[in-house]
């Protein structure tokens, strides 16, 4: 080929270039942000969790040796990934099943009544530090709520002091994970479902559907799959992700590691610590948990309504 | 035969038994829901006396607005003009949020409905962008921003703000619902891709742009500014109220009364938002 031919070409646009241009056009400014903010900074700390950096000396190549050292030789890691873990398996398929129930109830109420249910099951993730409250509730001496009505009742005879007990700070932070999990997924579930096409729900009568289960399954589902998909992604990145409430309810480090979570971990070397490499390795083995959930959850929801 | 009027009467398939059903379950896990709600009103109006007891009431019993008061008096004895904290809030928040939805759903609607290279690429990375922990990103993401010379002013917080992930998801999930004949009878008539977007995506997927509205909203309002912003001048309203409440024991009462201002702007902005998703219901009648 000739030079001049393909100078040609490059000045007068492929006609395949010219009719996606408007597409190009479109997506620019958002990507060029993105780019800059986020593809970078991703890639940046990937590229660190290979080097020892203490974010005062220019980082220094290390090769696999935060890795190995991590898989290998950080037993604390071990807890972190295994709490981890119970949180995902257990917090994220109940979270998303609930935040679908009740955006589902909560659309079969209409008017004022609706917008009103939906801000106060919304509320925990709108006042901020809401799960403070929680605080309060688990208070570890008499006056605590919990143990005040457990004494009452005689279950327990003296209080406990819920979060520095080892057996119970897991499921504590479940509990208040749970009621903390009607966040994003559950109004966009809210608003997925104002756009099921509202004739559907006929037809479906005349095709034998009897109740308001069989309508969930065959009709509204399938209709706002990729709201289901939405909700399953911020999902795996909640619950993969819990700290907040770990360190403010039972610490960082919690007592003998019972709330440690791999954020938690990550946290403790990343803010400080100062090991940045190492905590940029302890955010890639994250990430790569996350994508390889996020295949597996994404296979399963294809099959909604089948 | 009485039918109970709060559920909608369009729908079919509804049973007696179902709707006590849902109505017990709404009502025992909606006080549960409600609680923060009820001890921030309740704390605001709190007198210190009530504020310090132990153990704590979730009621007020002699309810005052003495909190807001002090809050106001700390606000005037502040550095710099509150209204000047407020300025900052409304450019930061206005601009991350509009900017956000506006970017997001308009690279959105070509990655939904057109075709062209690379469209797969740039959209998994989007997705999978959201699930790399930021706390790593933040010194990369400095470093850029000092780069860009945008460092200490509003841009610093505004544009990363325009770029998150989610908002771009959201929006495609919604436009993946659209039928394409939706479109091309506006292509026939000429439209260009600019005026299909306008006139006829962002109407069909109104309740989509204002549940991130919400979203990202909340986000903006929330953030501190810390990290970017070095002048008194440009630190956002979210900043100075913190401020206040930091201020241990004396401040106590104004703290609460900052507790309750922090949450119950967001969620006047939730209402308007969601108000209009719901109206979106009765007008949206385009759907194939």
């Amino acid at each position: 080929m000739t030079m001049k031919h393909k100078r040609g070409e490059g000045m007068r646009l492929s006609p395949q270039l010219r009719r996606s241009l408007p597409s190009y056009l479109m997506i620019a400014p958002y990507f060029i942000l993105f780019t800059l903010f986020t593809i970078l900074p991703v890639a940046a700390s990937i590229v660190l969790s290979f080097t020892d950096f203490n974010m005062l000396e220019w980082p220094e190549f290390v090769g696999w040796t935060n890795y190995i050292r991590l898989l290998v030789n950080d037993d604390l890691f071990v807890v972190a990934l295994k709490n981890t873990l119970i949180f995902a398996v257990i917090t994220g398929p109940v979270s998303y099943l609930m935040c679908l129930l009740f955006a589902w109830i909560i659309n079969e109420f209409s008017g004022k009544l609706r917008a009103f249910l939906t801000l106060i099951f919304y509320a925990p993730s709108i006042c901020g530090n809401a799960f403070m409250i929680w605080q309060i509730i688990l208070t570890g001496d008499r006056y605590g709520f919990l143990n005040g009505v457990l004494l009452k009742w005689d279950i327990i005879n003296e209080a406990i002091i819920w979060m520095k007990t080892e057996k119970y700070v897991m499921p504590m932070l479940i509990i208040v994970q749970l009621w903390l999990s009607l966040g994003t997924g559950f109004l966009s579930f809210i608003a997925g479902l104002q756009t099921v096409d509202k004739s559907m729900y006929e037809a479906g009568v005349l095709d034998g559907i009897k109740n308001r289960w069989q309508e969930l399954w065959f009709i509204t589902l399938p209709a706002m799959k990729p709201q289901l998909m939405f909700g399953a992604v911020m999902q795996i990145t909640q619950s993969f992700a819990i700290a907040d409430i770990s360190i403010q309810l039972a610490g960082n480090p919690s007592v003998n590691y019972a709330g440690s979570t791999v954020v938690t971990h990550l946290l403790d070397y990343g803010t400080v610590r100062f090991e940045m490499g190492y905590a940029s390795a302890i955010a890639t083995i994250l990430f790569l948990l996350m994508v390889g959930t996020n295949k597996i959850v994404q296979k399963v929801l294809r099959r909604v309504g089948e | 035969m009485k039918k109970l009027r709060i559920f909608k009467s369009h729908r079919l398939n509804r049973s007696v038994a179902g709707n006590g059903l849902l109505f017990f379950l709404m009502g025992i896990f909606g006080v549960l829901m409600a609680l923060p709600l009820v001890m921030i009103v309740n704390n605001a109006l709190k007198p210190l006396d009530e504020l310090f007891q132990y153990p704590p009431r979730l009621f007020v019993r002699n309810p005052t607005l003495d909190n807001f008061v002090d809050l106001f008096v700390a606000m005037n004895s502040s550095w710099v003009p509150f209204s000047r904290y407020l300025l900052n809030t409304v450019i930061i928040t206005v601009g991350g949020t509009a900017g956000h939805v506006i970017l997001a759903s308009l690279a959105a609607y070509p990655l939904s409905k057109h075709r062209f290279k690379g469209k797969d690429t740039l959209f998994n990375l989007v997705v999978l962008s959201m699930m790399f922990s930021w706390t790593v990103t933040q010194i990369p993401n400095y470093m850029i921003i000092s780069w860009l010379g945008i460092n200490n002013t509003y841009l610093a917080l505004i544009l990363p703000a325009c770029s998150y992930g989610m908002g771009l998801y959201l929006m495609k999930q919604f436009m993946d619902q659209l039928p394409n004949s939706l479109m091309e009878s506006a292509r026939l008539d000429g439209a260009g891709e600019f005026r299909v977007y306008m006139t006829i995506v962002m109407p069909n997927v109104k309740p989509a742009w204002l549940t991130l509205a919400i979203f990202q909203f909340q986000q903006m309002w929330g953030n501190t500014g810390a990290m970017f912003l070095r002048d008194e001048e440009l630190k956002p309203l979210q900043f100075a109220l913190q401020q206040i409440a930091a201020g241990g024991t004396a401040r106590a009462g104004a703290s609460a009364a900052v507790t309750f201002i922090i949450a119950a702007i967001p969620i006047t902005f939730f209402l308007i938002c969601q108000s209009n998703v719901l109206e979106t219901m009765t007008t949206s009648g385009m759907k194939e």
